[in-house]
């Protein structure tokens, strides 16, 4: 989180509509599918609400405890073996690791996708220290290739078009840059990168839940590859979120029925692998981590962020990130879910965020544990207003007005605008030539007569 | 019975025919309507940007202009919406708590309130998709959420239904949001306006020859993409349909 330039979340969603290939029209397409797939399974189940609603109360209690159950999972993973750290931010996070791979003389690692690591910039960290990082999840492998950030968190390449990746792949390792088959370009790509996993000294792993109860945690991959980041190895290093914490073993099933169908629409994960100490002979340590959770604990009206479970549900229904593509958000999360998180990392810098969203509210209604996504845009709008921190574009608005309600309606403009606005329109209008309403719409012509007029004559 | 109409903005500006049609529908229903003359915002632009300071004064004017109705009725999904859902920028009295609750969409009033069946006099032999817009859904819940696993209704349609010689499509995506979004429409145009050429392709893919919706808002937006586009695709407001005119 080290600039604090202002991601200009808009400018860089037009990049991606207007870029002449098929990207914006598959990243819809596709993800849209998704949404879909995703309501056709969840219809399949009677109970689907009662789980939603239970799946919230959960969580909102864990994090109403979260001190107890955190301490009560920490205890039973040191009980079986488990070496636990606790990290309050990401520069702890990342020393932590650093410093446990030194100590096994680790320089090379293989790694299973986790959010919170792209969140520490973990990569780049070890990278800029001698150790080897490979990717096991396909998706992310390709971001690795590509030197991008994930740009969603379930489908992590998901902007990219199949040329995309032949284009990559060619490029990166040697396969015919023309061939659009998936399943031979998936293939070349686990040759160059199975010795790879074979080889590695460490892996690492997040989790999606860590059980107070057993002290045990469980990763959901469709690869398979946390448990081959965690089996090969001698060494397995998982970095947790304070907030993945569940109470009991009997949550999970909550959870574990909700995640992929909302994600993806099927019934479950291909693979749902729990941990629960090292395997003989090797070691597992376990990094809780905090990294502005805590923080965001105490924000009243945006704590409820915290109950995610990262099902990328939120994002495949927005219309808006449909079009903009992930990596327009310039922060590790995007889509709604990351509108609302990435300003408790840096308020500043994302300041503009809360606003690239049309408000239509099929997030918080698709959320699998109900967190008001919606209204925290609204409330992050309010905190962002307060702040003097609206973006530039709103003036534009000013000058829409003044060209669709031409004189002397922008008097009622202004009186629309609430008549305390009046003072402020004068300087808003000096924006009048941007007037982005037209470049892709015609202007609503005024009528003749309004209806107040309309009124006077014939009713009153 | 006292209705006072609530007229917005755009609605007196631009679609007057819009609040005609609603005025001339509720008094075939022998409602007593009133329109307070007064009125001006209900404070939505503001509110949308997160402005509290500005909207605190249009929402105290929209409670004075309406304290005296039994019920508030306005032909604007969205609108309505700001009224019911987000108009919190004054103090809750018992009197403001009282307009919100009473502040209704006019679909929702002809089917919650009115309880109105039949619309003897409406004919309408065209080929339309409706547009029930986000606020209308998820804000004011007059259809049902594809998002939630719930019993499906549309009350939009199930009044339209009703209409002489309708032909009601379904688009694709009837409830995915057209990109209007209030301000969201010019401050974030390249995404707006794609999201209004999709819908506009939408309809062109199943022959619609009208939109209807409650909200005349989404129509402004997605009127504006159809003429730039110069499609042959016409929008009206539910209401005009219902009372047969004015178009
Ligand atoms: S906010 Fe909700 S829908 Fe979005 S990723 Fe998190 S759990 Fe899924």
């Amino acid at each position: 989180m080290s600039s604090t330039t202002k991601v200009n979340v808009v400018e860089n969603a037009a990049k991606f509509i207007h870029q002449g290939t098929d990207n914006e029209f598959l990243h819809d397409k596709n993800l849209w599918n998704a949404r879909v797939k995703r309501d056709t399974t969840a219809s399949k189940i009677p109970e689907w609400e009662e789980l939603r609603d239970l799946a919230s109360q959960i969580k909102e209690h864990t994090l109403t405890h979260l001190d107890k159950y955190l301490e009560e999972f920490a205890e039973n993973a040191e009980k079986r073996g488990v070496i636990v750290h606790w990290a309050k931010d990401a520069e702890e996070h990342n020393a932590i690791v650093l410093e446990i791979l030194q100590k096994h003389n680790a320089k090379t690692i293989i790694k299973s996708k986790s959010m919170l690591q792209e969140e520490c910039e973990m990569g780049p960290y070890l990278e800029a220290r001698g150790i080897t990082i490979t990717e096991s999840d396909l998706g992310e492998r390709i971001q690795q290739l590509s030197g991008e950030a994930p740009s969603h968190i379930v489908m992590p390449a998901i902007h990219k078009t199949m040329s995309d990746i032949a284009q990559l792949f060619a490029e990166k390792i040697g396969t015919d840059p023309n061939s659009r088959d998936a399943k031979s370009l998936n293939e070349s790509m686990r040759n160059n990168a199975r010795p790879k996993f074979l080889q590695a000294d460490a892996g690492m792993t997040g989790a999606n839940f860590a059980i107070a109860e057993t002290g045990s945690f469980v990763v959901c991959t469709n690869e398979g590859n946390a448990d081959l980041t965690a089996s090969l190895p001698p060494l397995h290093i998982a970095s947790i979120g304070i907030e993945k914490i569940l109470p009991k073993v009997e949550d999970l099933g909550v959870f574990i029925r909700l995640l992929s169908r909302s994600a993806l629409g099927t019934p479950a994960t291909q693979y749902t692998s729990h941990f629960t100490g090292p395997r003989e002979g090797t070691e597992m340590h376990i990094i809780l981590t905090d990294n502005g959770r805590s923080h965001r604990l105490g924000l009243e009206k945006f704590w409820h962020s915290l109950k995610c479970i990262r099902c990328g549900a939120c994002m495949n229904t927005c219309p808006v990130y449909r079009r903009s593509g992930g990596l327009a958000y310039g922060a590790t999360y995007s889509g709604p879910i990351g509108i609302i998180l990435d300003p408790t990392f840096d308020e500043t810098k994302y300041s503009e965020l809360p606003y690239h969203s049309s408000l239509c509210g099929s997030c918080s209604e698709v959320c699998p544990v109900h967190i008001n996504i919606a209204e925290q845009i609204m409330d992050w709008r309010k905190v962002m207003a307060s702040k003097d921190m609206m973006p530039s574009g709103l003036k534009v608005a000013f000058g829409m007005a003044n060209q669709m309600f031409k004189h002397p309606s922008i008097f009622r403009m202004a009186m629309t605008m609430g008549r305390l606005a009046l003072e402020i329109i004068p300087n808003k209008l000096i924006y009048i030539d941007a007037n982005s309403w037209g470049k892709n719409r015609e202007m609503p012509t005024l009528a003749k007569e309004t209806f107040r007029d309309w009124y006077k004559k014939n009713k009153k | 019975m006292k209705v006072g109409l609530f007229v917005p903005c755009y609605i007196d500006a631009i679609y007057p025919k819009v609040a005609i049609a609603t005025l001339e529908l509720l008094e075939k229903f022998g409602v007593e309507v009133e329109v307070p003359l007064e009125q001006t915002c209900c404070g939505q632009p503001m509110s949308n940007e997160g402005d509290q300071k500005h909207a605190a004064g249009a929402e105290a004017l929209f409670c004075k202009n309406f304290s005296k109705y039994d019920y508030i009725v306005g032909p604007a999904g969205s609108c309505v919406k700001q009224v019911r859902c987000h108009m919190d920028a004054i103090p809750q009295t018992e009197e403001v708590i009282r307009i919100r609750k009473n502040t209704f969409e006019l679909v929702e009033f002809l089917t919650d309130i009115l309880k109105v069946k039949d619309f003897p006099w409406a004919e309408f032999r065209h080929k339309i998709a409706i547009h029930n817009s986000c606020s209308s859904i998820r804000g004011l819940h007059l259809q049902s959420m594809s998002e939630w696993m719930e019993p499906r209704f549309n009350k939009t349609e199930e009044l339209l239904e009703q209409v002489k010689g309708i032909q009601i499509e379904h688009i694709d995506r009837p409830d995915e949001c057209c990109g209007f979004g209030g301000t969201f429409c010019v401050t974030d145009e390249p995404v707006s306006a794609k999201m209004g050429q999709d819908k506009v392709a939408d309809y062109m893919k199943h022959e619609i020859e009208y939109v209807v919706s409650p909200d005349m808002s989404c129509l402004m937006h997605q009127q504006g993409v159809a003429q730039k586009e110069k499609r042959n695709l016409q929008f009206v407001h539910v209401a005009q349909v219902l009372n047969n005119g004015p178009f």
